[in-house]
């Protein structure tokens, strides 16, 4: 059998607005800290692993990036694949050692969306994603075709408003915990109820920030991961389903590739939902987070609200999730959103998350996202 | 201010757009499979046939869901606030994206019936864009 990939280091950024950062900037901090927190020099890492960026945006970011940075791999690539693309380029990075083609693989992503972008900038490049022909024409935006999976959710499992704001509650209450998250006063249903409408039923603090950050993994072949400094987490199980890019031609509108990636990953790990001791779950929204829970099978179909509402998903709960605070309350700034559930989920499983450690936590799930809950990717993390 | 995000038309979409120009709503049906497929493509989908023909549809479908946009992708669709983005089942199985209109666009309903029509031409493509009223409006 195939020694499992390690993750050896883990680290991001400072996140929210950070002045006078720059993408590529973010990215080697990140890397820097990554790599600190392994203990391993640039020359150890032959493999590199980048994503893409709003403000700096290039064709060939992992060559931009390894030039920025001063590292020359034996393998380097770029991945697109939107929220997706954290937990795909971790996937990757497990192939790449477990293939014996690296040995210690460097993942990154950052941009500085908030600082570098106007938010009218950032609203309209992310509505972007929508078909050019069959859904911009119309004046989509993200939070819209999110808000037709949650009117469509609603309908059709009983969904509420006051469920989805339970999403938005649970990732402030996390978020109170952890003094490097964006946004950290405490909320409650009645705020997320009262925000105003972006786009019904979403309202706005039923939507994700915009935030400036950068993320970072090392992830090392089993005999490799040695060399490194902390105990190191396997990647348990990975898994990926993508089945569509736009919301007019998804197979559903209520049943997404969530669940077979997650049940791929859960396979090759060799448990269950039941056995997770935390969760880190994309959430750009309440309804992506709420569908996710749902479809992954953590909750059955309509149970994850009113479970949220009592408390399921807080330390101590039946699942802790997102106990960084999410990309509703610690940050999101783009493929780095992504990786910071990632980054969560290694510090939860080295006992590292002061003032919001899940006790004991020894297996972890981590998801990830993109387009129009359109590319997931599932990984499934644990203690050595 | 920048211009709304008209419609390119290519080798796959120029019939669609021309049907709707004209007034008529096209789908492409598949020679082999039989499959109606939305959005075009060169190819099914479905059985993956080549050259997919193309047909007039009903223009008839159903709400499957509908969101009240408050927050617009860019200001050149502020004028237009708040407005409704429906996802309408057509009755030939595909799902199309268009705006609500009229009494329609006021409360909408998932199930509801409406029927496609179409704005004027307009942009540098003269694209006339498909929307949907109550199937009952005049």
């Amino acid at each position: 059998m195939t020694r499992r990939a390690i993750i050896t280091g883990a680290a991001d950024t400072a996140v929210g607005e950070v002045p006078g950062s720059s993408c590529m900037g973010l990215h080697a901090e990140a890397a820097s800290a990554a790599l600190i927190d392994a203990g391993l020099k640039p020359s150890d890492i032959d493999g590199v692993l980048c994503a893409y960026s709003f403000t700096e945006p290039h064709l060939m970011l992992a060559s931009v990036f390894c030039e920025y940075f001063g590292i020359q791999p034996a393998y380097s690539a770029a991945i697109q694949a939107g929220g997706a693309t954290g937990c795909i380029m971790a996937m990757q990075a497990a192939a790449l050692v477990e293939a014996g083609i690296c040995r210690h693989a460097l993942v990154v992503a950052g941009d500085n969306r908030l600082s570098g972008l106007s938010r009218d900038k950032a609203v309209a490049t992310l509505a972007d994603v929508g078909h050019p022909q069959f859904e911009r024409p119309f004046g989509v935006t993200i939070p819209a075709l999110y808000g037709l999976v949650a009117q469509a959710y609603m309908h059709e499992y009983g969904a509420t408003p006051e469920h989805m704001a339970a999403m938005a509650v649970n990732s402030r209450t996390h978020a109170a915990r952890n003094p490097k998250a964006q946004m950290r006063k405490p909320i409650t249903v009645a705020d997320v109820l009262a925000s105003r409408f972006i786009a019904e039923p979403l309202r706005l603090l039923d939507c994700c920030l915009i935030s400036d950050g950068g993320a970072a993994l090392v992830v090392s072949a089993a005999d490799a991961a040695r060399d490194t400094a902390k105990r190191g987490i396997a990647m348990l199980g990975t898994g990926q389903k993508n089945t569509h890019e736009h919301l007019i031609a998804a197979p559903s509108l209520t049943a997404f590739g969530c669940r077979d990636s997650a049940a791929q990953a859960f396979g090759r790990a060799g448990v269950r939902p039941s056995d997770i001791d935390v969760a880190e779950i994309y959430d750009s929204f309440t309804i992506t987070l709420l569908v996710e829970l749902e479809s992954i099978g953590f909750f059955d179909k309509g149970e994850a609200g009113p479970a949220a509402l009592a408390g399921a998903l807080d330390l101590g709960g039946r699942l802790p999730c997102n106990t960084h605070g999410g990309l509703m309350s610690y940050a999101h700034s783009g493929a780095a959103g992504g990786l910071f559930h990632v980054v969560e989920a290694v510090r939860q499983l080295r006992g590292e998350a002061t003032g919001r450690q899940v006790g004991d936590a020894e297996l972890a799930f981590v998801h990830g996202d993109g387009g129009i809950l359109s590319a997931h990717c599932s990984l499934v993390l644990g203690r050595q | 201010m920048t211009d709304k995000p008209w419609p390119v038309p290519n080798a796959d979409t120029a019939p669609f757009w021309d049907g709707c120009a004209a007034g008529e709503l096209r789908l492409q049906r598949c020679t082999a499979c039989g499959a109606a497929q939305f959005p075009p493509r060169a190819l099914c989908a479905q059985c993956h046939g080549a050259a997919p023909g193309w047909e007039k549809s009903s223009a008839r479908g159903r709400i499957v869901s509908h969101t009240r946009v408050h927050r617009p992708p860019s200001p050149t669709f502020k004028a237009d606030l708040p407005y409704v983005v429906a996802l309408v089942a057509l009755e030939e199985g595909p799902r199309i994206m268009v705006n609500l209109r009229d009494s329609v666009a006021e409360a909408p309903r998932i199930g509801d019936a409406v029927r496609i029509g179409f704005d004027p031409p307009a942009g540098p493509h003269g694209i006339a864009l498909p929307h949907a009223v109550a199937a009952d409006a005049p």
